[in-house]
Order: C-alpha cells, then sequence, then structure tokens
C-alpha cells in the first residue's frame, strides 16, 4: 500500500472513532426518546410536566405528573449554588492569585480529592451524620431534607466550579494586572476591577457546569432529599427531586409499563434541562473567549 | 558654572517616601479582610474533605480486618465480608477502561493532531462536553436500554462495562488532549523533518511522550468509574449475589452499590452501620489512593518537564 493512501486511512480512522462521543450522545437521546415518548399515550404533556401529583403505582388511579420532582430538583440546585458559587468562586481565585506556589501545591490536590469523592460516600455522610445533626439542632422533624441535600450537593459542584473559574482567572493576560498595579491599585482593586471582570465569562461557564453537575447527581439526593413527591414549603421538607426518582423507582417498574414509561419520560426532562446548561455553557466560553487583551 | 549657585537654591522640606494616607490604611484593610475571607473558603473546603474522611476513619477502621476484605457477606448481609464487592468494583472500573482507553485516546488524537478548527471540529467538541455533562442516572438508563435489553446482554459485568466505558470517555479524551498539548511542537517538527509521516510522528514520538499523561488520566477514569453508583444500577450490580462472577455475563456486587444497598434498604440498617462505614472506607482509600497517585504522577511529570 502507498504511504499516502495508508495515511490517508489512518486518518479516516481516527475521525471516526472522534466521532463515537458524539454518536454516544445521539444514541442516549434515541433511547430516552424511544422509551419516554410513549408515555404521552396515557397521560398529556401537560399534565406530566404541569402535574402535580406523582402516585405512578397507584393500582385504581395512578397519577404521572412531576411538577413536584421538577421543582425539588429546581429547589435543591438553586440553593446548592447559593453556597457553592460563592466557594467555588473565592476558591479559585485563592488559588490563581493569592496563594504562594507551595501553598498551591497543597490545595489544589485537596479540591481535586473532594471532586473525586464517590457520590455515594458523600450521601452516605449526608445520612448519617448530617441529618441526625440538623434534626437535633434545628428540632425538625426529618433531618433528611431539601436543605440537607443541597448542602451534599454544593460541595460536589463546589471542585467544578472552583477548576474551571481558576483556568479562567490564570488566563488573564499579565500587562492587564500589570497595568492596574502601575496605576497604584492594589491587589485587591485589581483582582475587583480588572481580573474578575477580564474573566466573568470563564466563571459563567464554571458557575453553570457545576449547577448542571448539581441537578444531574443521583446519588446524594437519593440518599438525603427525603423522597417526598411534594412541592416543598420550607427549607426542611423531604423533597424527590427528578434523578432521585428515577433511580429509586425504576428497579420496581414493571418493563415497558406505564410507570417505566413515565420514569424515561423523567430522564428525558432530566437530560434536556442539562443538555441545554451545557451548551449555554458552551456557547459563553465561545462567543466571549478570552482573546488577550481585547477581552475587556 | 557657578557652584555657589546651587547653594542658594531653597532646600525642598524633607518627607517620607511612602505616602501613606488614611484612605490608603482603608484600602490595605478592605484588602486583609477580603483575604481574609479567601482564606476562610479555602479552609471550608479542606475542613468539608477532612471532616468526611475523617468521619469515616473513626468510624471505618475498627470494621476493617482481614476476614471483613476476604469474606463472602453472610446471613443476609449482616456479617461476613465484602471480598464479591471489592472484586466486583476492580472488575468493572478495569474493563469500563479497556472500553474508554482505546477510543478516548484515538478521539483526543484526532481532536488535537488532525482536526483543523472548524465546524465539524467544532461540533464533536460539544458532543464530547455534552456527554460529560450527562447526569450519571440517564447513563444507567441508557446502558438499561440499549446493552441490557436490545443487545440483550443482561444484568451483567459486559453491560457494566460499556455503560461506564462510555461515561467515561470524556475524562480520557480530557485528560489526553492535555497530555498530547504538553509535548513540544519541535519534537513534531523534528520527526516530519527526518521524512516521517504524520502517523509515524505520532506513533513513534508523540504518543510515547504523552504516554505519562494518558497514563495519568487513565487512573482517573478508573477510579471515577469505581466510585461511580446510579450507572451500574440498573446494568451490573445487583442486591446480593453468591456467586463469584465467572464470566463477563455474570452479575456482580459492587462497593457503592452495597453501601447504597445497607444504608437505605433492608430491615437491619442500624445493625449493619459497621459493614456500611467499613466498605465506604475501602471505596474511599481505593479512589482518593488512586487519585493521590495520578496526582504525584503528574507533579513528578511536570518537575521533570521542566528540568
Amino acid at each position: 500500500m502507498r504511504r499516502s493512501t495508508r495515511e490517508i486511512l489512518i486518518k479516516r480512522a481516527f475521525m471516526a472513532t472522534a466521532v463515537t462521543s458524539l454518536a454516544v450522545l445521539a444514541l442516549i437521546m434515541v433511547f430516552l426518546f424511544m422509551e419516554g415518548l410513549p408515555a404521552f399515550s396515557f397521560v398529556s404533556v401537560k399534565g406530566f410536566l404541569l402535574g402535580m401529583d406523582w402516585y405512578p403505582t397507584d393500582e385504581a388511579n395512578p397519577a404521572y405528573g412531576i411538577l413536584p420532582l421538577i421543582v425539588a430538583s429546581g429547589a435543591v440546585t438553586a440553593l446548592s449554588s447559593l453556597v457553592a458559587i460563592p466557594l467555588g468562586v473565592m476558591t479559585a481565585v485563592y488559588l490563581a492569585e493569592i496563594a504562594s506556589p507551595r501553598v498551591r501545591a497543597v490545595v489544589k490536590p485537596i479540591v481535586e480529592m473532594l471532586a473525586s469523592l464517590p457520590s455515594v460516600v458523600i450521601g452516605f455522610f449526608g445520612m448519617v451524620v448530617m441529618a441526625p445533626f440538623l434534626q437535633e439542632f434545628l428540632d425538625i422533624p426529618v433531618g433528611l431534607n431539601l436543605a440537607n441535600a443541597a448542602l451534599m450537593l454544593a460541595f460536589m459542584s463546589v471542585p467544578t466550579i472552583a477548576s474551571v473559574s481558576e483556568d479562567a482567572i490564570y488566563a488573564v493576560p499579565r500587562e492587564l494586572k500589570e497595568a492596574s498595579f502601575a496605576l497604584g491599585a492594589t491587589h485587591l482593586e485589581t483582582l475587583a476591577r480588572v481580573t474578575i471582570p477580564a474573566s466573568l465569562s470563564g466563571i459563567g461557564t464554571a458557575v453553570i457546569l457545576g449547577m448542571s453537575r448539581a441537578i444531574g447527581e443521583t446519588m446524594v439526593v437519593l440518599m438525603v432529599a427525603g423522597g417526598a413527591a411534594v412541592i416543598p414549603d420550607s427549607l426542611w421538607s423531604p423533597v424527590r427531586p427528578m434523578p432521585a426518582s428515577i433511580a429509586a423507582e425504576m428497579a420496581e417498574a414493571p418493563f415497558r409499563g406505564h410507570h417505566y414509561h413515565a420514569l424515561f419520560a423523567t430522564a428525558m426532562v432530566l437530560f434536556l434541562v442539562t443538555l441545554c446548561f451545557n451548551i449555554l455553557a458552551d456557547n459563553i466560553s465561545h462567543k466571549h473567549s478570552q482573546t488577550g487583551s481585547a477581552s475587556l | 558654572m557657578n557652584v555657589d549657585a546651587t547653594v542658594s537654591l531653597p532646600t525642598p522640606p524633607r518627607r517620607s517616601l511612602s505616602v501613606t494616607t488614611g484612605r490608603d490604611r482603608v484600602r490595605k484593610t478592605k484588602q486583609w479582610l477580603a483575604f481574609l475571607m479567601l482564606r476562610g473558603a479555602i479552609l471550608i473546603v479542606a475542613a468539608a474533605l477532612a471532616v468526611i474522611i475523617g468521619f469515616l476513619l473513626v468510624n471505618g477502621l475498627s470494621s476493617i480486618s482481614w476476614s471483613f476484605l476476604t469474606e463472602v457477606p453472610r446471613n443476609n448481609m449482616t456479617e461476613g465480608g465484602i471480598w464479591p464487592c471489592i472484586v466486583g468494583t476492580v472488575l468493572l472500573s478495569l474493563g469500563a477502561m479497556a472500553v474508554a482507553l482505546p477510543l478516548g485516546v484515538a478521539s483526543a488524537i484526532y481532536l488535537h493532531e488532525y482536526a483543523q478548527p472548524g465546524k465539524f471540529m467544532r461540533v464533536i467538541r460539544l458532543g464530547v462536553n455534552n456527554l460529560a455533562g450527562v447526569p450519571s442516572v440517564v447513563f444507567g438508563l441508557f446502558g438499561l436500554g440499549l446493552f441490557v435489553t436490545v443487545l440483550d446482554l443482561g444484568v451483567s459485568l459486559l453491560a457494566g462495562w460499556l455503560t461506564l466505558g462510555v461515561l467515561c470517555l470524556p475524562v480520557i479524551i480530557g485528560t489526553t488532549e492535555e497530555a498530547l498539548k504538553s509535548v513540544p511542537a519541535t519534537y513534531r517538527e523534528a520527526s516530519l523533518a527526518l521524512g516521517g509521516t504524520k502517523w509515524q510522528t505520532i506513533w513513534r514520538v508523540v504518543l510515547p511522550s504523552a504516554l505519562p499523561g494518558i497514563l495519568t488520566g487513565s487512573i482517573l477514569g478508573i477510579s471515577r468509574a469505581a466510585g461511580e453508583t446510579a450507572a451500574i444500577m440498573f446494568t451490573a450490580a445487583v442486591f446480593y449475589t453468591p456467586k463469584m462472577p465467572t464470566s463477563m455475563f455474570s452479575d456482580v456486587m459492587a462497593l457503592p452499590y452495597h453501601i447504597y444497598v445497607l444504608a437505605t434498604a433492608g430491615t437491619e440498617i442500624e445493625k449493619t452501620r459497621p459493614i456500611q462505614y467499613g466498605t465506604a472506607l475501602v471505596l474511599i482509600a481505593l479512589v482518593l489512593g488512586m487519585n493521590l497517585f495520578a496526582i504525584f504522577l503528574r507533579a513528578w511529570l511536570q518537575r521533570r518537564g521542566e528540568r
């Protein structure tokens, strides 16, 4: 075989493999829709998305409304962001701008190790430590609730937010900061008025990715959120976010029965939400990509 | 020039070189306070990790014994050890890597060495980034739909490998690309100048120097797969199986799923607490051990690169 022909074949082979990820993503979508769309033969789209009752196993009168699950997912994610965004961004600023190389060499692995903690371990911690603590300390009926789940989720999204923001802050050109210092600004003023504004698109991407991780995280909400499929009325209500509902009920749902299809349809909603978040993050990082000094 | 002329000039009033005013002190204090808060954030993050690990160490260490690690669960999983779970988790994560590594490395080679920036590359990148963001429970349902049901593999090691393999794919692609990026362009140019083809350059020059970085990535991938629960609960893992896996069509027990099952289902939740702590400790020892190894490997590589 001629050398050039071989080269072309090799290139084609690599290209074919590179398409795998895209193909898997497409297949995931196909399977979710294939198994999820039949749900709309027995429940309307509106009734599914806005229905207040989720009683899929009721023999006489099953109800497939996932609004409480959607609200629970939204509430848990929003609440966890309140903790995770400041903590993650502050960690990133510290690592990128203030820490000495020696401190950095210690702190960065800590953040990475927090990222690598298996979610089931964090969920377990929330169950056996945080839940009894909250119950006793705040004198509430159940320790497995919205606030507990949100707190545990926050510690899962902090590493994502921190590492993506850190890259963005690190990438701010040196001359921008030096110009600010030369004008007599302190380190803090430079950070607040130059470095952080210049890396805002990267920090935005980081925040969206962190939230997307929180909304899709399964084991923590499955173990810690409490599992009641009702719209929460306080921080201490037990809730049942979408991933928890899918994971908890899939094993018992009869194969290709109504409940099974309804769970796939829930997964479809979850998938589309995370897809939107990720495409949004991708767009922000592309449209406002930091190109040297031009980004200010 | 008359020397005396300079003497007659009025001497300027002596002033200190640093012009610290009250306003400057306020600015300095503000900075000090803000940086204190940043340090506080780091402390919270570090404390969270320390508390979780410390808590598992304190409660779990007493459960760990040779028999706990090497025996099978007995008496409705309320006694005995976790050997089948350890075997299951090791098999699952190694198999997942066997699926993800070739695909991931090849994808990364295409993206970094061959692809020209453009629409096609942008779409592929979008695919990789979005795959990384798919919730693990959705991977589980996908595995259930495709591998377990349509391909009729059943709840099996093989279905788990494929599911975890695609789940780890973005991790491998990302770390391999980083590794390829760190290979200096001069290496490639030297090889091409000697008449090597693109493929010869990649195979003989680029890959060997990127290999340690790729290794780091695959360790991170294995640890990700080992800790994954939601993706295997419908595809590979079962509550309890008396048999050890005999082929790739066997179902298995796994450490993360074992923790979940013991902690949430069953009637003996309080009684099996020691087993739960012990299992969680073994799992994080496995996962964090691999991560620390990868972190040290990377630090060592960076130092070697700088020399």
